[in-house]
């Protein structure tokens, strides 16, 4: 309509900016400190760009403390238990959407039920559980357990059940099977809400720290959230190495979300559910 | 009668629901359940569980330990729910107007969310320490004799409070931008021509429209709230002096610390039950100002 002035715009776009700063600020302090001396980091003022700029802190981050293998168990982790928690829950929701069966809602629900309770009621006997099955301790004990994911079969139900059916029914009178159908039609056709499941398993992954610090007791065993906050018991005020193993393992998962903003964003508009 | 396509129909299902439903019942159905069993016993995994009775819930109802934490729990959630909602509301409100660049503000504001704690926290510690700490360098320069914030035991849950709400803030702004972005634009239309101003729309159109979103905001940042667990095993390990012990750290504590499994259990279950109490009673009381249909 155009009746709004041109300098609401602006003012806006300033209140908009000035807190954007507000909220980018400590990311850019996390970086400068991480490349400070250990002798400037308590000098006054505090210097926004290191003099000099020092990369001492992320060499003693790779000799003295096992980070490089904390990263590689992250990625591990974090990929294996992607793969699984997409493929387990995109097949749940084909059988959900395109096999009838009895019992097919009750089963459903049960995959709701879980969402509704939250992780702290189980964690005892899982972990009670996992000790009998030896699982602590492991790479698998921080894996298998997270294989079923509630929220992906409920994303992608929705998801499948939005797909025209032409196209899988030209596919079966051409005599293909289910898993083809599942596979070469189903799947590929729902490439963005997939994509919504995988990004939210791997953050989620990637990210986690309780159960990671009740499983893992080997340094060699951890992932990086576990290990950095090892560290800060190890290395009370290094800030700067500090704050270097926190830029690894920020870097990541921030290119991960630059790369496909838009699916984490249409993940958290189309439910609104956390982790 | 089962035959042979039968089979082959059973075998397909099994095959395509399996991977997702084994996982979920030996992991998380078959746990739930369990833990209500081991909340009524005592174990220490060392010597075989003794059947206790109701005495876990008994202690934890009476620990003034429990007490504390819940306290804390409630201290942390009454700073950090308004500061979460009402910061999220405005930058959405913001955000949903004309305005230079809202794809990557958005962008901006979310980055703290894909954030783990345990970096969020140790950035807040750093950033918020005493010594050498750029937040109470800044309010020097503005005349004021910062705190001690995380090392006093006055100031240490607002430090976690301050960390939480700039990681969460985003994640909030997103669901009530989804629920703005969800507002007819006739009824915005029809304001104008009866000479709404700008405020009057925001009040009498935007914000009714917005509450069946701030209410889902609410619930999920209360349940969140409730479970406050990794910034303060980060920050202050409910530290300094138990001024920022939680139900969740006593939790962990008791459990794999202490080695009182039946006890944590039953700690759980009883946060569980508030949580749950806290949930209806917000859906109830809803109806006094959730506005729903158009």
């Amino acid at each position: 309509m155009g009746t709004e002035s041109r300098a609401g715009v602006w003012v806006r776009t300033i209140i908009i900016a000035l807190g954007g700063v507000v909220f980018l600020f400590p990311f850019v302090w996390m970086i400068s400190t991480s490349l400070t001396t250990t002798g400037e980091l308590f000098k006054l003022p505090p210097q926004l760009i290191p003099n000099p700029v020092d990369t001492s802190a992320y060499e003693r981050l790779f000799t003295q403390v096992p980070i490089l293998r904390w990263v590689l168990n992250s990625v591990g982790i974090a990929l294996s238990v992607t793969l699984l928690q997409v493929l387990s829950s995109a097949m749940a929701a084909y059988a959900f959407t395109r096999l009838n069966f009895r019992g097919r809602n009750a089963i459903f629900v049960l995959f709701l039920a879980t969402l509704m309770v939250p992780f702290q009621v189980m964690i005892v006997p899982l972990f009670i559980e996992l000790r009998y099955m030896g699982l602590l301790d492991s790479y698998a004990g921080l894996i298998i357990p997270e294989m079923a994911m509630p929220f992906g079969v409920f994303l992608l139900r929705q998801a499948f059940m939005g797909l025209p059916r032409e196209l899988e029914e030209a596919a079966f009178v051409d005599g293909a099977g289910h898993v083809r159908v599942f596979f070469t039609l189903v799947l590929p056709l729902s490439k963005p809400a997939v994509a919504t499941v995988a990004v939210f398993s791997f953050m989620g992954s990637w990210n986690n720290f309780l159960w990671p610090l009740i499983v893992i007791n080997s340094p060699e065993l951890m992932t990086l959230p576990l290990g950095l906050s090892s560290l800060s018991s190890r290395f009370v005020t290094d800030w700067n190495l500090l704050l270097g193993g926190a830029t690894i393992s920020v870097l990541p998962i921030v290119a991960v979300f630059l790369f496909a903003q838009r699916y984490v964003l249409q993940g958290v508009a189309m439910s609104g559910l956390k982790g | 009668m089962v035959g042979d396509r039968g089979w082959r129909k059973v075998g397909l299902v099994a095959l395509f629901l399996f991977p997702a439903l084994i996982p979920l019942v030996v992991f998380r159905l078959f746990p739930m359940v369990a833990s209500l069993g081991v909340s009524l016993t005592e174990w220490n995994l060392l010597r075989p569980p003794v059947f206790v009775g109701i005495e876990n819930y008994a202690n934890v109802l009476t620990d003034p330990k429990f007490h504390k934490a819940l306290t804390n729990t409630l201290y942390y959630m009454v700073g950090y729910l308004p500061l979460v909602l009402i910061g999220a509301l405005t930058i959405a409100v913001l955000l949903n107007s004309r305005l230079k660049g809202s794809t990557f503000f958005r962008g901006i504001y979310f980055l703290p969310v894909v954030t783990s704690w345990v970096v969020v926290a140790l950035l807040w510690k750093w950033l918020l320490s005493p010594e050498g700490g750029i937040v109470n360098f800044l309010l020097g320069l503005v005349g004021i004799d910062g705190p001690g914030w995380w090392t006093d035991p006055n100031w240490a849950m607002p430090s976690i409070i301050i960390a939480s709400v700039w990681k969460d803030l985003g994640f909030n702004m997103l669901i009530l931008l989804a629920g703005l972005q969800g507002i007819p634009q006739h009824l915005y239309e029809a304001a104008t021509i009866d000479g709404a101003s700008k405020w009057q729309k925001l009040r009498y159109v935007t914000l009714p429209l917005l509450t069946p979103s701030i209410l889902f905001a609410m619930i999920l940042a209360m349940i969140g709230a409730f479970q406050v667990f990794d910034q303060v095993w980060v920050m202050t390990e409910g530290g300094p002096a138990g001024a920022t012990t939680v139900v969740m750290e006593q939790v962990v504590k008791n459990a794999f610390r202490y080695g009182l499994m039946g006890e944590a259990s039953a700690m759980s279950w009883v946060l569980f039950a508030i949580i749950l109490l806290f949930t209806v009673f917000q859906l109830r009381f809803q109806r006094r100002w959730v506005h729903y249909g158009d």
